[in-house]
C-alpha cells in the first residue's frame, strides 16, 4: 500500500515536470503591440563606446525557445539574409557562425542591428518585419554560433548542409565588440 | 431477402444523390468517372459475395439438424451437390478477386498515364498553408499568377505540376481526380480533365501542420471563353489607387511589413514569400479557403490573421485603425 502511493507520487511529480517544459510553447499570437525592439546600443557602434544596459527580460523568451529559433530560420530564408551572411558563414556580410560580433552578440544587440541597420550594407528592417519577427531572427542568428540550448535548436538545418546540425554546433564565445573592430 | 435486396439497392441509389463541391463521386472529370466505376464494380461484387454468404447462412440455419437426430460414432455423408456449391463458392473467390485485382490495375494505370499532349501546364507549389498557382507560358510576361484558386477550362487536359516549399503536402480535388503527393525536393503531377463546369474544393490531404484543415483551394471549372477572360484579366498589372484612402493603403502597403512578403504586380511591392495579391479581391476565399472573401473577413483577416487563422505565417501587424481600413480599402480595389 505503501509503495502504491510513493509510485503514484512519483509518477505525479514526473508530469509536474514535464509541464515544466515550455522551450517548444508557442504563442504566434503574442502580444505584438506590446513588443519594442530595445535602443540599448548606437554607442557600441562606436569603438570606446558605453557598456551596453542590462539584458532585456524578454530575450530568453526568443533566444530559448524552439518555436522562435525555427521561425527565426525561416524567415532568415524567406528574407533572403542568406544572400550576404550565406547561412551564417558570411559572404558579402560578416559570417555569424563565429565569435565575433561587430555590433554586439547579446540577443537584444542583435534584434537592434536588424532593426536599424548597420553601416557597409545591413539594411534596417524596422517596419518592414514585425517586432516579434526581428526577435525571433535575432534568436535564430544567435543560435547559428552555438549560444541556444541544444535542446531547443533544430536537428535539421532548412537548406542542404553539409555542416553537422546545429545540436551538434560548438559554442563559440562571445567576444566583445570592441575587440572585433579592426 | 427481398428486404436486404431492397436496402442494398436503396444504399446505392443514396450514393448516386451524393453530389456536391467536394465529392468523389461527383463524376466532373474524367479520372473521377474511371474511379467511380471502380468502385461500383467493387461494390457490386462485394455485394453478391455478401448476399451468398448470407444465403448460405440463412439456409445452414433453416435447414440445421435436430439435437437429438446425431448420433455418437455416426458418420454424415454429405451430399454430392454441398461439394459442388463448395467448389463453385471457392472459384467465385478466385475469379471475384483476380476480376478486382485487374479492374484496380487498370483504373490505377490509366489514372498515371500522361496526357499525350496537355494543352497548358499549371505549377502548384504547396506552402503552409496555401497554394501558389503559376500559369507557365513560354512568354514570360504573359505568366498569370495567382493563389488558393484554380481556374480550368471545360474538356482541356490540364498537366499539374506538383512542388512543395516546406513540408510533405497533397494536391486532392475529389471531383476532378484522386490524390498526388507534393514532396519537398521533388517535382510531381497530376493531369485534370475536368468534364463538367462547376466549382469545386480541393484540399490538402496529407498532414502538413497546424492549419492543415484551413488548406483548401477553390476550383473553378468554366467554359474555354469564361477561361480566356479569366486569363486577360488576370494578367493585366493591378488597378491604380482612386481614392485618397486607398491611396493611403496603396502607401502603407508597398513601404511596410506586408510588401516584405506580398506581390503586386505592376508596383513596388514585390516580396516572394506570401500569396501574390495583384487580383485579390476577384478571389472566392481569403486565407486558403479558410473563409469567404468579403468585406468583414478582410477586416478581420488584416487586423489580426493569428486569431483568424492561428499559426499561420502571416504576423499579427497592429495596424492602427487609420492604417487598416486603408489597406483593406487598397486591397479591396484589387479586383
Amino acid at each position: 500500500m505503501y509503495l502504491r502511493f510513493r509510485n503514484s507520487v512519483l509518477a505525479i511529480a514526473m508530469l509536474e515536470l514535464l509541464a515544466a517544459c515550455d522551450r517548444e510553447k508557442s504563442n504566434p499570437r503574442g502580444q505584438p503591440l506590446a513588443e519594442t525592439i530595445p535602443s540599448t546600443s548606437p554607442e557600441t557602434i562606436f569603438p570606446g563606446g558605453s557598456r551596453p544596459s542590462t539584458l532585456d527580460p524578454r530575450a530568453t523568451d526568443y533566444e530559448q525557445n524552439a518555436f522562435a529559433i525555427a521561425q527565426g530560420q525561416e524567415l532568415f530564408g524567406a528574407m533572403n539574409c542568406v544572400g550576404c551572411h550565406a547561412h551564417g558563414g558570411g559572404g558579402m556580410g560578416p559570417a555569424l557562425m563565429d565569435a565575433q560580433w561587430r555590433y554586439g552578440g547579446r540577443v537584444d544587440q542583435i534584434a537592434e542591428s536588424i532593426a536599424k541597420g548597420r553601416p557597409n550594407g545591413m539594411p534596417a528592417w524596422e517596419g518592414k518585419l514585425t517586432d516579434r519577427q526581428i526577435w525571433e531572427l535575432a534568436a535564430y542568428v544567435r543560435s547559428l554560433s552555438g549560444q541556444a540550448p541544444k535542446d531547443a535548436v533544430g536537428s535539421r538545418a532548412d537548406e542542404l548542409s553539409n555542416t553537422p546540425p546545429q545540436t551538434q554546433t560548438k559554442r563559440e564565445p562571445v567576444v566583445p565588440s570592441d575587440s572585433a573592430q579592426q | 431477402m427481398n428486404r436486404r435486396v431492397l436496402i442494398v439497392i436503396g444504399t446505392v441509389t443514396c450514393l448516386s444523390g451524393c453530389s456536391g463541391i467536394q465529392t468523389t463521386l461527383g463524376n466532373s472529370g474524367v479520372d473521377d468517372s474511371s474511379f467511380i466505376r471502380l468502385f461500383a464494380t467493387f461494390l457490386i461484387v462485394c455485394a453478391v459475395m455478401y448476399l451468398l454468404v448470407v444465403a448460405a447462412l440463412a439456409g445452414a440455419l433453416a435447414n440445421r439438424r435436430r439435437l437429438l437426430t446425431v448420433e455418437d460414432g455416426t458418420h454424415h455423408e454429405s451430399s454430392p451437390w454441398i461439394r459442388w456449391a463448395l467448389i463453385t463458392w471457392a472459384a467465385l473467390i478466385v475469379v471475384g478477386l483476380a476480376g478486382l485485382t485487374v479492374a484496380s490495375f487498370f483504373t490505377d494505370r490509366a489514372a498515371a498515364a500522361r496526357a499525350e499532349k496537355p494543352q497548358f501546364t499549371v505549377k502548384i507549389i504547396a506552402n503552409q498553408w496555401w497554394w501558389d498557382i503559376i500559369y507557365r507560358t513560354p512568354d514570360v510576361s504573359q505568366i498569370v499568377h495567382t493563389a488558393n484558386e484554380l481556374h480550368l477550362p471545360v474538356g482541356v487536359e490540364a498537366e499539374v505540376t506538383l512542388q512543395s516549399n516546406d513540408v510533405v503536402h497533397s494536391f486532392w480535388v475529389p471531383n476532378l481526380a484522386g490524390k498526388q503527393d507534393l514532396t519537398p525536393g521533388r517535382t510531381t503531377d497530376v493531369q485534370l480533365l475536368p468534364t463538367r463546369i462547376g466549382l469545386y474544393r480541393g484540399q490538402c490531404a496529407e498532414f502538413c501542420g497546424i492549419q492543415h484543415a484551413n488548406m483548401a483551394l477553390v476550383v473553378k471549372v468554366e467554359s474555354k471563353d469564361e477561361f480566356l477572360r479569366w486569363v486577360a484579366e488576370q494578367r493585366r498589372p493591378a488597378f491604380a489607387p482612386t481614392t485618397p484612402l486607398e491611396l493611403a493603403g496603396y502607401r502603407y502597403f508597398t513601404t511596410r511589413e506586408c510588401s516584405s512578403c506580398h506581390n503586386i504586380a505592376g508596383t513596388p511591392a514585390n516580396g516572394q514569400v506570401g500569396p501574390d495579391l495583384t487580383h485579390v479581391a476577384s478571389r472566392r476565399t481569403i486565407a486558403a479557403g479558410a473563409m469567404p472573401m468579403n468585406s468583414g473577413n478582410l477586416f478581420g483577416w488584416v487586423a489580426d490573421p493569428q486569431s483568424q487563422k492561428p499559426g499561420n505565417k502571416m504576423p499579427t501587424i497592429g495596424l492602427d485603425p487609420n492604417e487598416l481600413h486603408a489597406v483593406v480599402a487598397y486591397l479591396q480595389r484589387l479586383k
